[in-house]
């Protein structure tokens, strides 16, 4: 029973039940725990994912702190009840401050032989299985590829297996509504999602609403979809499918007004409010690659905030728009994943030699090619940050987790802006389709950040290279514009098309460093070379330096970047709760570095470096800072499990 | 700062960039430039408002040579840059140049999109049916039996007729001209910068160097009468040196017929540039003079308007959109931006 596994992050029974009674006058039991986490499992066509949104929105409005997981394959529609066409929606809630959407599963829901086949090896020992029985005939079993019906054969009985004939039930609850088979069998999730509220002792009302105000012009959906969620609540409590409901109290959550959000969101939202803040136009162009899409797809819905979208042709009219926007003076962003930002390598290359704003937003997913378009990996990194022509630094940021995706979408459009340069957002497939709540953040506490455009020519007192070839004649001087003249870190005026007086030319061949003039001579592109890394080196000066949290005089240094943060900072913690003695570092800051990367190494004997790839962070850290640094690496397109980084934490301290 | 910046009148040395013009002795590209230069004084946009796009190829260094903002890009782009530079600034007058390589070859697909979007851009494809920065191989346009280092024994491929591409894509003003007809030239390219929406113009530009005299027959003296057809709106389709050549249809089928004896001029067709139907237009676009070529051949060959039609740009609907959106709910502040369907509060 989960409350006897005892393993962390699971249930563990808390405080002593009030008494309450069931729909058949028994006293029913309830157990207080601290966390859960369930997954719903079916085929791509029974509402998974919908059913887990939902027990994820009700969880977060019960005051849970919630984070999801979900899992799809890439096939829209794989043939119906094979083992390519499950999808699965993970939810971890708890009382407590959590990070990741958990290891092991306490329950699990599986609709069909090949959800079970595919999911069960996640569940604990001991944890609950609610199986649709119908989803285990004959064919459902070959498809699964079971010579036996594993309800039958003896091979769960290490879990407690709660079988309910969903389809049989769903069909009878909505029997009133007149609609097809078909039809009612679409409302299976809702059944399924009913009965595990009532295993939870969660409120119907938040998918009552939804499924309000979702059909509202199909009433006889709305009459469906509502009875068969009730005939699951119902029969959960009617038949006491357990002999005890449990209860997750709400979260000690720091106070204020909370949403639930995916990376995805997040990063629309971030990029969105750094742009208004800065009274910039936002330009987003963009292809739709999945795990990206709902970047585009959520700012194609902000009009009325004054945001344009673009769907271009492909990925690389998409970064060209995009550039073409950051000339015309508006921030241009372009979002993709890893397959897109090989074929905008050279357009990125253009907008590092024009040195113009442009954020690309990086979904990363597993590779090379096309490899897992739905999975999770960490292996773009190294292409962001040497995969084009020539010397070409473009600066690279991270988000930590879907929330994080807010802040660092904000920061992408500072350094853009400020330095006048390509920056990479790495976020990846993990965090955003995750979802975790977020604390809608005061308007006026935002960063505010300044982009200034010259109106005036900057040519006075300029007497150095170039400065005799004036324009219309004139030789330099106060009535020149030079559109590569720097500021004190090096980033050149952003003169917008139209301004009088400081018309000028652009482009990808070399350029004359102050005038910008073409120049093939040998000393002045060796110099713009230092020049542009030079400038993306300065970003460090803007941006914090890297913390180190837990044990200071720790024996190990776990390190790590982007979206491993949540399940590499839950490792340590419990490291930390056996006595071990470790520190974290985490980068949201690849390229540069922060200041302070070299001398935070340099304190700790051993370093490991769980990352998402065959060890892309660590190549940098071992040949940028000579450091002792070990890998902890995962490539199975699928996030780290809390319990493999404590593996690695062990192994490296031992 | 030049005093000439803001006022209407532009000469062409206030066009004119301070950096040295550097095509080959004797190249097209020259009139181009000098007749680009004499259109602008007279469109009455002030030179801050005018940009130039650029991709790779000779004619793509041709914003270095304008005095106003310009944007040298990257190989067969430049729509996509120029595209997203009118999203961002909708005052601006925004041309691209391009070659034929660049633009139907490696940026054919570019071509393709801006111009069925209608996008607020003047495209001028400068055809010298070679590639010449890369030193004489054939392009998607050169003639059937281009014989360069590429293709020894000449070109087998079936070449690109750009018009007929443009038309095919839906664009709402294509036009053709000629390099060294600088007044048709000058007058075409007056005509792109007052259309509103995507314009293409195919320019025949001699590449003296690889391919010279590929245009010849539509530029010497001698000949250019019979092999052109100045294409007039609502005027009957007349061409030779004694104007006594026209263009009938029979059924789908052009023929060439001679005024007087095969036909009177009622016969003729009458050119419609302003159709909404592109039909004839695309027929006018097969015509050849080339005897090899695939299409309608041997026939004068159209230069003038094609096809000039007013329908919505992309930045129109875009901008549209917008402020339907903004009327409907509201201008958004960011304060709305936060909100979402569910959120709760946390004493």
């Amino acid at each position: 029973m989960i409350s006897e596994n005892g393993s962390p992050g699971s249930a563990a029974p808390t405080a002593a039940p009030p008494p309450a009674t069931g729909a058949n006058g028994r006293p029913r039991r309830v157990e207080e725990v601290e966390s859960i986490t369930i997954r719903f499992a079916g085929d791509s066509g029974d509402g998974m994912q919908l059913a887990g949104t939902q027990f994820t929105n009700t969880s977060a409005l019960a005051g849970n702190d919630i984070a999801t997981f979900p899992d799809f394959p890439a096939e829209i529609r794989a043939p119906a009840g094979t083992l390519a066409g499950v999808s699965g929606f993970q939810v971890h809630f708890a009382a407590t401050d959590i990070h990741t959407p958990g290891d092991a599963l306490d329950t699990l829901v599986v609709m069909n032989a090949a959800a079970l086949k595919t999911n069960l090896r996640d569940l604990q020992p001991g944890g609950i299985l609610v199986v649709n029985s119908e989803g285990f005939e004959v064919s459902d079993l070959a498809k699964a590829k079971y010579k036996t019906n594993p309800l039958d054969d003896g091979s769960l009985k290490g879990y407690k297996v709660i079988r309910v004939a969903v389809t049989k039930m769903t069909r009878a609850s909505v029997a009133e509504c007149k609609l097809s088979t078909r039809e009612a069998d679409r409302c299976k999730n809702f059944f399924a999602l009913g009965l595990v509220y009532w295993m939870y002792e969660r409120s119907l009302e938040p998918t009552l609403r939804w499924i309000r105000e979702k059909f509202a012009k199909n009433p006889q959906y709305v009459e469906a979809n509502t009875r068969a969620l009730k005939a699951g609540y119902n029969y959960g409590e009617t038949v006491e499918v357990m002999p005890v409901q449990y209860k997750v109290a709400k979260a000690k959550i720091p106070p204020g007004t909370y949403r639930k959000i995916t990376g995805n969101e997040a990063i629309v939202l971030g990029l969105v409010a750094a742009t208004q803040l800065a009274n910039k136009q936002l330009v987003y162009a963009s292809y739709p690659i999945t795990p990206a899409s709902s970047v585009l797809e959520g700012l194609a819905e902000l009009r009325r905030f004054g945001v344009k979208t673009f769907q271009a042709e492909d990925e690389i009219a998409a970064v060209g728009v995009a550039i073409g926007a950051s000339y015309g003076g508006a921030v241009g962003i372009t979002g993709t994943s890893g397959p897109g930002v090989c074929l905008k390598s050279e357009a990125i290359g253009l907008a590092v030699m024009t040195e113009l704003p442009l954020v690309i937003v990086d979904v990363q997913r597993g590779g090379p090619s096309t490899g897992l378009p739905t999975k999770t990996e960490q292996a773009d990194l190294l292409q962001a940050m040497f995969g084009r022509n020539g010397e070409c630094p473009a600066a690279i940021i991270a988000p930590q987790s879907p929330t994080d995706c807010f802040d660092m979408a904000f920061e992408a459009v500072r350094i853009a802006t400020r330095f006048m340069c390509p920056v990479f957002l790495l976020s990846d497939g993990y965090i955003a389709n995750g979802s975790e709540p977020w604390k809608i953040p005061a308007v006026d506490k935002l960063p505010r950040f300044e982009v200034k455009h010259p109106t005036e020519p900057n040519g006075a007192g300029w007497a150095g290279p170039g400065h005799e070839s004036g324009a219309d004649g004139e030789s330099g001087g106060a009535g020149k514009f030079l559109p590569y003249r720097r500021d004190e870190l090096l980033a050149r005026p952003w003169a917008i098309p139209g301004t009088p007086g400081l018309e000028h030319r652009i482009g990808g061949i070399e350029k004359q460093d102050v005038t910008g003039n073409v120049n093939y001579e040998p000393g002045n592109h060796e110099h713009m070379v230092k020049t542009r890394a030079q400038k993306i080196e300065n970003i460090a000066q803007t941006i914090p330096d890297l913390a180190i949290t837990g044990d200071a005089d720790a024996d190990l240094l776990v390190v790590g970047w982007g979206g491993t943060f949540g399940s590499i900072t839950t490792a340590i913690d419990r490291a930390r709760r056996k006595g071990r003695k470790v520190a974290q570092a985490h980068f949201r800051y690849l390229n540069p570095m922060p200041k302070n990367t070299a001398e935070v190494l340099k304190k700790f004997k051993k370093i490991l470096v769980p990352e998402l790839n065959n060890g892309q962070l660590l190549w940098l850290l071992r040949a940028k800072y000579l450091a002792p640094a070990e890998g902890l690496n995962k490539i199975q397109g699928r996030p780290f499990l809390v319990s493999e980084i404590e593996a690695g934490i062990e192994k490296a301290l031992s | 700062m030049s005093a000439s910046t803001s006022l209407p009148t532009l000469t062409t040395k206030d066009l004119s960039s301070d950096q040295e013009v550097r095509w080959c002795p004797g190249c097209g590209d020259y009139s181009i430039l000098a007749q680009m230069k004499k259109a602008l004084t007279t469109v009455g946009v002030p030179r801050e408002k005018i940009a130039f796009v650029s991709g790779i190829g000779c004619s793509s260094r041709f914003p270095y040579y304008m005095n106003t903002y310009g944007f040298h890009t990257i190989h067969g782009r430049a729509p996509t840059f120029a595209t997203g530079l009118r999203l961002a600034n909708p005052g601006l007058q925004v041309w691209v140049v391009t070659g034929d390589g660049d633009g139907l070859s490696i940026g054919g697909n570019h071509l393709l999109h801006a111009l069925r979007r209608n996008v607020d851009i003047k495209i001028l494809l400068f055809n010298n049916e070679i590639y010449g920065l890369t030193k004489g191989q054939y392009s998607p346009a050169s003639r059937l039996g281009t014989p360069t280092k590429t293709s020894p024994g000449g070109s087998f491929e079936t070449p690109v007729r750009p018009l007929s591409v443009a038309l095919a894509a839906e664009a709402t003003f294509v036009a053709r001209t000629v390099d060294v007809d600088v007044q048709h030239l000058v007058g075409i390219l007056q005509r792109a910068a007052a259309h509103k929406g995507s314009a293409f113009v195919e320019i025949y530009q001699n590449c003296k160097i690889f391919n010279d005299g590929v245009f010849e027959y539509a530029t010497e003296k001698s000949v250019k009468a019979d092999n052109v057809l100045y294409l007039e709106h609502g005027k009957p389709m007349v061409f030779g040196k004694d104007r006594n050549k026209g263009i009938r249809l029979n059924g789908l089928k052009p023929e060439v017929v001679e005024i007087g004896k095969d036909c009177q001029l009622d016969d003729l067709l009458t050119h419609d540039e302003t159709s909404e139907e592109p039909t004839l237009a695309y027929l006018l676009s097969r015509f050849a003079h080339d005897e090899s070529a695939t299409a309608v051949k041997p026939f004068p060959e159209p230069v003038g308007v094609f096809r000039t039609v007013r329908k919505p740009t992309y930045e129109e609907q875009l901008d549209g959109r917008i402020a339907e959106a903004v009327a409907k709910k509201g201008k958004g502040k960011i304060e709305d931006l936060f909100k979402a369907e569910d959120v709760w509060t946390v004493e």
